[in-house]
């Protein structure tokens, strides 16, 4: 049997302010297994970022454990690698020296590093902007360099917090054709937050329908499409089904009178 | 652009110099003022041209002063700051210190630093320290309190220790605020150097100054004060040269 790449067993975690006691989440299980794409679907503010930080490390939870390759990690660093919700490039490095920070982090030989990066921009389109700083790029073209700079992490795991939330439909649509096409050439294991049902459906192999605080698994979903998948697949009734129930579902979620 | 940028920034206050100079030319030979009072400009640099060889050496140990002070002083406000975020709880104990340390007169404070050290270059240094270590220290303290909060989330998802944070994150990012903090204290720093001649040396302007005002040499005086005037801006100039070359990531936004 191959081991998971993450697995989330009991996770449960609250916080204390200023005597109110907040449950976030509740006993969530999940995993993620080799070369899996996994979607996480909520309610905004339903604590996913919470998860997040306790898959990277950052927050301790009140109790349940955090595996990742076949080893309890629950409160280590360095694990994941990571693509937050705004690009957060740095604006003193260079395209190519963004994407190795990861690397760089990790204590990878610069050189190697850059030459792997200079490679994948060219992959992915951005060839003679090596040398540029993020600045000159449109938001869609620095979510991409983030992306890649995630996608170059020494890390088998990637996180991506609602990554293309900021962005405008189009470009949202166009991003996720991109990722798919990128992530169906390079399978690596990822968890994925989103409040998108359709980028969800779209990407996944595997969804996880999240409640309203505190955060419980509602349901679990395999995705029943087939890869490579297209667009157009957005469009088959059997995939417009899907999204309908589970928005269904979702929507009774929302706090009433919505 | 080039032409648009002096048109914008180089001649309104160049043409601005000039008509004073002229208004105080103009003033001084119409009205006749007597040049013990106030002499004229031309004067003045009649009197600077002939007076060269002896103030350039003044200016000459001025400048090494000045700049040794400034680096010292800088050095000093570096350490401040980055000691001051290291440790949070030390910041609030130290930061209305730092913060009084600016409201003492150094000129009140300058015999004592003679009393206590003597005259060698030990109180001058203190003096043009106290004078530049605290715009640099409280801007470069404002810029790594400031860092971006969406790139330290990064940062520490992807596990990179403390050390890391600071070098790759912090301090690149607190380095703009540092510059602004840095211009401030090099056009103090020719100020800091001046009072700390008045402590006692041989040669500088500051010890010129009182010199010539012993001898009721206005036009040296304001020889002198032209002086200062020069170096503080060429100070300035030098940082803003240093800033453009070291960030250059500014450059597209602007």
């Amino acid at each position: 049997m191959s081991v998971n790449q993450l697995e989330l067993k009991n996770i449960s975690k609250h916080f204390e302010n200023r005597g109110n006691r907040l449950h976030v989440l509740d006993r969530i299980n999940l995993t993620v297994a080799k070369g899996e794409f996994v979607s996480i679907i909520g309610p905004s503010g339903c604590g996913k970022s919470t998860l997040f930080h306790i898959v990277g490390g950052l927050v301790a939870p009140d109790s349940g454990e955090v595996w990742i390759d076949g080893k309890p990690v629950t409160g280590q660093k360095g694990h994941i690698s990571y693509m937050p919700q705004q690009p957060a490039l740095f604006p003193w490095r260079t395209i190519e020296d963004n994407v190795i920070m990861a690397r760089e982090v990790a204590g990878w030989p610069k050189k190697e590093a850059r030459a792997e990066a200079r490679r994948w921009l060219a992959k992915v389109g951005l060839k003679g902007y090596e040398k540029a700083y993020p600045q000159v790029l449109s938001g869609g073209m620095q979510q991409r360099v983030a992306f890649i700079r995630a996608l170059l992490g020494p890390q088998e795991l990637i996180c991506l917090d609602e990554p293309f939330s900021a962005l405008d439909a189009l470009t949202r649509m166009e991003m996720q054709r991109w990722l798919l096409n990128i992530w169906e050439s390079n399978q690596r294991s990822v968890l994925f937050i989103t409040h998108q049902i359709e980028e969800a459906l779209l990407l996944s192999d595997k969804v996880y329908l999240l409640s309203n605080k505190p955060a419980k698994i509602l349901r679990q979903i395999e995705v029943p499409f087939a890869r490579p998948r297209r667009e157009a697949l957005m469009s088959d009734p059997l995939f417009v089904e899907w999204k309908r129930d589970i928005y269904e579902q979702l929507r009774q979620e929302l706090p009433s009178g919505m | 652009m080039r032409n648009k940028y002096w048109a914008k920034t180089v001649w309104p206050p160049v043409t601005a110099v000039v008509f004073l100079l002229l208004a105080w030319q103009a003033s001084s030979t119409l009205l006749d003022i007597p040049a013990w009072i106030l002499p004229s400009p031309l004067a003045i640099m009649r009197e600077a041209a002939a007076n060269w060889d002896s103030f350039s050496e003044h200016t000459v140990a001025t400048v090494y002063l000045t700049v040794a002070g400034f680096i010292i002083g800088s050095a000093v406000g570096f350490f401040f700051s980055f000691l001051l975020h290291r440790l949070e709880r030390i910041k609030g104990a130290l930061y209305p210190l730092l913060i009084m340390s600016q409201n003492i007169p150094v000129i009140a404070l300058a015999p004592l630093l003679m009393l206590w050290f003597g005259f060698g270059l030990l109180p001058k240094m203190i003096v043009i320290t106290l004078v530049c270590f605290f715009p640099i220290a409280v801007s470069t303290l404002n810029g790594l309190s400031r860092t971006d909060p969406a790139m330290m989330d990064y940062m520490k998802m992807i596990g990179a220790s403390r050390r890391q944070i600071f070098y790759k994150l912090e301090l690149p990012y607190a380095l703009p605020y540092t510059f602004a903090g840095l211009k401030i204290s090099a056009t103090y720093s020719v100020m800091g150097a001046i009072m700390a001649e008045w402590l006692g040396t041989e040669k500088g302007i500051g010890m010129y100054m009182l010199l010539q005002k012993s001898s009721f040499r206005t036009d040296r005086v304001f020889v002198a004060i032209a002086m200062i005037v020069a170096l503080s801006l060429l100070m300035f100039a030098a940082i803003t040269v240093l800033e453009k070359l070291l960030i250059r990531w500014n450059k597209n936004t602007r």
